[in-house]
């Protein structure tokens, strides 16, 4: 499987990650590495089985509907790295 | 000219009526101060789970069943990938492959009564996002993550509206139909009840054409005008030969257009998969009969009853079913005076509902109780009040707690209809007036009415206005 | 000191018979993690007041009545776990400052037990890893041989017990993260079916994978604690509600008439000799003592690495979105706009380790590849769990080697990840099929531990804990200490 930089490039971006352009190269490759494994997927003799998503096929347990106030407010503010007025800041986005 | 028509498909976000989110305990109450209602999973905090809400559960089933959907016995929670301010985890809770309604549809009138079926292709629940505030700071945006996990039904229409009318029509079912269930509080303003509308148009039996959606429109109004905006636009370009691009596209109210949108993620890829963290919703067959049990009739059944038991028309029967509440009273009024359904369809759809409006006020709300405008509309049909009358007997009911009778007992309301006094006040006009008298002997109708008005200046209004009239042409002739 | 104090049950006996009081033991704990901490780096943060204050508590309350059955009892958390007001990194720069204030329903239990909490064990930034070797706090040291990685992810925890710093620690395993560090380190690792302790508060690296695990010297000592973070737990919707361990019927019952798999795939080419003898030495002992092994045949073993490092990663590129820079954690400065802020934010908080995990996920995850991959790797799944369970039918549990060498040197892996993720073939799988699975010390090659993996089928700890609680009966691996050192 071959893997060039301009691929490594669109997922990085999509996973938001910033690569600069002299580990674009060694991404390739590692990256490249790891796909080689995956191609041993297809031979997998798997055509006919459902997914498996959760490990003994658990069912979706259901909550009352009751609100709870919360009452660490000031904890996250705390953790917030840029904050004001009780909004978390993010450099201006224009839509 | 060409043979232009236009493909439409409806997505509306509906904002569920639950007291807590759908995946955290949070409160969803409207209004309150910036990441006052964002707990721990909200903010997607390291090491926080989501727990389903069962009553999202549940009205989601309601609506399923509502509109004559499939009810998905297993349903699964895919996680749709993407970073974004306002979408703290970076991906927001979801479905994709296996929904839990699905299919579906909704019978409606457009405004010149063409009727038709609309079908839905499905309806899922999914987690709101936070909202982004860019006015408030300078050189930045503010995110608030109140709204972040409110539940939400997406309800999605096949591509099968071909104007705007349709468009607007089914919107007003639909929002009349989830208010009625209990679903959504509809509220447009707070955001309850958004409308994505998917446009694109072709020539007659040619193949779809490419589509452009339109985001986010929060008034029946605007959506009209958006659709009508777009179709126009694509139909343009497409006549001078350029072609349609398939992008997101909002409605600018002030301008009546619709625009393209900058910034938001460019490469559509969300890289869909079933949520780790959630296994497979299953709905019994018992959650199904427990809200089948619940329904209430519908309003498009009710109002099918209002006209072949009641005898109303479909305009009154269309009025008085699109709120459930003001539906209620109006029964609740027929029911106090039995046999006289027009009556009460008028006073309710007439004086009733417009005192609410001016007092702004919701129907649940109403200082008057059916049971005392039952004793109001009984007086006009057993005669002792005219219709005039009885408007001002009503202002005082609206305002106060008196019975009708104590009203107009106090204000000396009675309609003159014996025969004698009318007769006489009627021969003091008559005399009083001998031009006009003559006037009328030579064949002026008309001047009838200034008699009327005259004999009911001096009863103070309380002539029986139908004796009157008779009294009048008998003595006239 | 003798090391028999560094046993659960060693310490549990002496606290209960006042032979040590609580915070005799927490200073004796302190002073050998602050001995440790220049040789192994096993910990990120050591609490030394507040872990003096609890264990303060701890004799107090003694001194009024019954206690928690793990009152007095120093430990570690695997720095994944959230706990309140004390820092939580998950061996990463992105949250080098983070201090939740809410904790891992894991902690709740040990906290209510009594147990007192000396520190935050170091491990793979994220849980990614096999070696403690992407640690934004520095590698951890084998305390067999400073030379060489201890394992991973949990190596802190792994480390701190081989060392006889604390009795237990805590650890999380996706892939074998308990199993593997605690084979390299001579140490028990006990990772618990899937749904049997609960995630909440848990920092997730794989959601259908992880599970919290514990690491002590024995498996009896494993069990105790496995028993009190156990049960369900309704904030962690992927948490079930079963019947407790029923452990003293496992501890009592005995190995004879023990049907024990083999299967031959973890068995295969790339299992050092030294490491393969240990391991057949160890099921010969299962013989004497009056067990019979089987041939097993796992063919969908093939799969399980590719299935795994699709899964895994795919999984954790969607966990690991949320470390953007905007609520918590690492920011970077003057972002010029929106974008700038996420790719910067998380370039300079994640590890190299994790930027790839996270870009191969994102890819397997992408258009036109989800199907190739991500679901064929569920796919591949549902083929390995029916391996097991058709295995099941025949056998009580599977042995093999835990993994396929010993420890290896500090940046002898480093130039070649692939060949890392080759060596977790015996023990991804497990962590596909949601079973439970222990490593126990089984011998020595080239003076290094060998670890041998026992597996079992879903919700049948019961015959983890019968098979080896039985074994350490007989054999005295689990007891043996690395040197005591002084200097590097």
């Amino acid at each position: 499987m071959s893997v060039d930089r301009a691929l490594v490039r669109s997922i990085a971006e999509l996973a938001r990650l910033s690569i600069s352009p002299q580990h674009e190269e060694a991404a390739a490759i590692e990256l490249a590495a790891v796909l080689d494994l995956f191609e041993a997927l297809s031979a997998a003799p798997v055509d006919a089985l459902q997914p498996l998503s959760h490990p003994g096929d658990p069912e979706l347990r259901l909550r009352d509907d009751v609100a709870v106030a919360g009452d660490q407010r000031n904890a996250f503010e705390v953790l917030a790295p840029a904050m004001s007025g009780g909004y978390y800041l993010v450099p201006k986005v224009i839509e | 000219m060409s043979d232009w028509e236009a493909v439409i498909g409806l997505e509306v976000h509906v904002q569920l009526l639950t007291h807590s989110k759908i995946f955290s305990s949070s409160a969803t109450a409207y209004g309150a101060e910036p990441n006052a209602q964002a707990n721990a999973l909200d903010l997607a905090m390291p090491g926080t789970l989501p727990v389903m809400n069962a009553h999202a559960v549940a009205l989601a089933v309601r609506f399923g069943l509502a509109v004559d959907a499939e009810i998905a016995q297993r349903s699964v929670f895919a996680r749709k990938n993407y970073f974004y301010p306002d979408l703290p985890k970076g991906y927001q809770i979801s479905q994709y492959e296996l929904p839990i309604v699905i299919g579906g549809g909704l019978h409606i009138v457009t405004e010149d009564g063409h009727a038709r079926y609309v079908p839905l292709t499905r309806a899922h629940l999914e987690e709101d996002a936070g909202k982004s505030v860019h006015d408030v700071f300078h050189a930045e945006t503010g995110v608030d993550l109140n709204r972040a996990g409110t539940p939400l039904l997406e309800i999605v229409t096949d591509p099968a509206l071909s104007n705007a009318s349709e468009a607007v029509a089914f919107l007003k079912a639909l929002h009349t139909l989830v208010r009625w269930l209990g679903v959504s509080d509809g509220n447009m303003q707070e955001g309850s009840f958004r409308c994505d509308a998917n446009v694109s148009v072709r020539q007659r039996g040619a193949a779809l054409g490419t589509r452009a959606e339109v985001k986010n429109v929060n008034s029946f109004r605007f959506v009209e005008k958006a659709i009508d905006y777009e179709i126009e636009r694509q139909i343009r370009i497409i006549e001078a030969g350029g072609s349609v691009v398939q992008e997101t596209r909002l409605f600018d109210a002030h301008r009546g257009e619709t625009r393209s949108m900058r910034g938001k993620e460019s490469a559509h890829d969300y890289r869909y998969f079933p949520d780790p963290d959630l296994p497979p919703l299953r709905i019994g067959a018992d959650l199904i009969e427990a809200e089948r049990a619940r329904m209430p009739e519908l309003p498009q059944g009710r109002a099918r009853r209002y006209i072949e038991s009641l005898g109303l028309s479909t305009y009154d029967a269309a009025n008085l079913t699109t709120d459930r509440a003001v539906s209620e009273y109006f029964e609740a009024l027929c029911a106090a005076i039995p046999g006289h359904a027009k009556l009460c369809a008028n006073w309710v759809s007439g004086e009733w509902l417009g005192a609410l409006n001016a007092a702004d006020l919701g129907p649940e709300r109403s200082p008057l109780s059916a049971a005392r405008l039952a004793g109001l509309l009984k007086r006009i049909v057993d005669g002792s009040l005219s219709s005039k009358m009885a408007k001002q007997v009503f202002d005082a009911l609206w305002r106060g707690d008196e019975s009708a009778d104590e009203i107009s007992e106090r204000l000396g309301l009675k309609k003159v209809s014996d025969s004698g006094a009318l007769s006489a006040l009627v021969d003091e006009v008559i005399a009083a007036y001998p031009a006009q008298v003559a006037q009328f002997r030579h064949g002026n109708e008309k001047v009838l009415q200034f008699f009327v008005g005259q004999v009911m200046k001096s009863s103070k209004g309380q002539a029986d206005p139908v004796q009157l009239n008779a009294l009048l042409r008998a003595k006239l002739a | 000191m003798s090391a028999e104090l560094f046993t659960l049950s060693a310490q549990l006996s002496a606290l209960s018979r006042g032979e040590i009081s609580s915070r005799a033991l927490t200073e004796i704990t302190l002073e050998r993690a602050a001995a440790s901490q220049p040789l192994h780096n096993a910990l990120i943060t050591t609490l030394g007041e507040s872990a003096r204050s609890e264990a303060d508590a701890c004799d107090a309350r003694r001194a009024q009545g019954p206690v928690g059955t793990l009152s007095g009892v120093p430990y570690a958390h695997k720095d994944l776990f959230c706990t309140a007001g004390v820092l939580t990194t998950c061996g990463s720069k992105m949250l080098s400052n983070f201090v939740p204030p809410y904790s891992a329903a894991v902690h709740e239990s040990l906290q209510e037990a009594g147990g007192v909490l000396i520190g935050k064990a170091n491990m793979d930034e994220f849980a990614m890893g096999s070696s403690n070797e992407h640690s934004h706090f520095g590698p951890v040291k084998n305390p067999w041989d400073l030379t060489r990685v201890p394992g991973g992810s949990s190596g802190g925890s792994a480390a701190l017990v081989a060392a006889r710093v604390v009795a237990f620690a805590t650890g999380s395993d996706t892939g074998g993260s308990v199993r593997q560090p605690a084979a390299f380190c001579g140490v028990t690792g006990f990772k618990p079916t899937y749904g049997r302790v609960s995630r909440h508060g848990m920092i997730a690296y794989a959601s259908s994978l992880d599970q919290a695990g514990v690491i002590a010297t024995t498996v009896e000592d494993c069990a105790r604690i496995l028993s009190v973070v156990s049960g369900f737990d309704p904030r962690d919707s992927t948490s079930s509600n079963v019947a407790a361990i029923a452990i003293e019927p496992a501890l009592t019952r005995s190995l004879k008439g023990l049907r024990i798999g083999r299967p031959r795939q973890w068995f295969g080419a790339g299992i050092e000799d030294g490491v393969g003898t240990a391991v057949e030495d160890a099921l010969a002992e299962y013989v004497r003592q009056g067990a019979t092994i089987v041939d097993i045949d796992l063919p969908a073993s093939a799969w399980s690495i590719p299935a795994y490092y699709v899964i895994a990663p795919a999984e954790a590129s969607s966990n690991l979105a949320r470390f953007d820079g905007v609520r918590y954690g690492h920011r970077c400065e003057n972002p010029r706009d929106l974008n700038d802020l996420y790719r910067r934010s998380r370039a300079e908080g994640f590890g190299h380790e994790v930027q790839r995990r996270i870009l191969i996920g994102t890819y397997a995850l992408s258009a036109g590849y989800y199907d190739a991959y991500y679901r064929r790797a569920q796919q591949v799944r549902r083929l390995i769990a029916e391996d097991f369970a058709r295995a099941f039918t025949k056998v009580d549990v599977l042995a093999g080697p835990t993994s396929p060498t010993v420890a290896f040197k500090l940046g002898e892996k480093l130039a070649d990840p692939l060949a890392l993720y080759l060596a977790d073939v015996n023990t991804v799988g497990v962590n596909l099929a949601g079973l439970p699975g222990v490593s126990v010390p089984c011998g020595f090659s080239n003076g290094l531990p060998v670890g041998l993996q026992l597996v079992a089928a879903t919700w049948r700890e019961d015959l983890l804990i019968t098979a080896g609680h039985g074994y350490q009966q007989v054999t005295e691996w689990h007891r043996a200490t690395p040197p005591e050192r002084d200097h590097v």
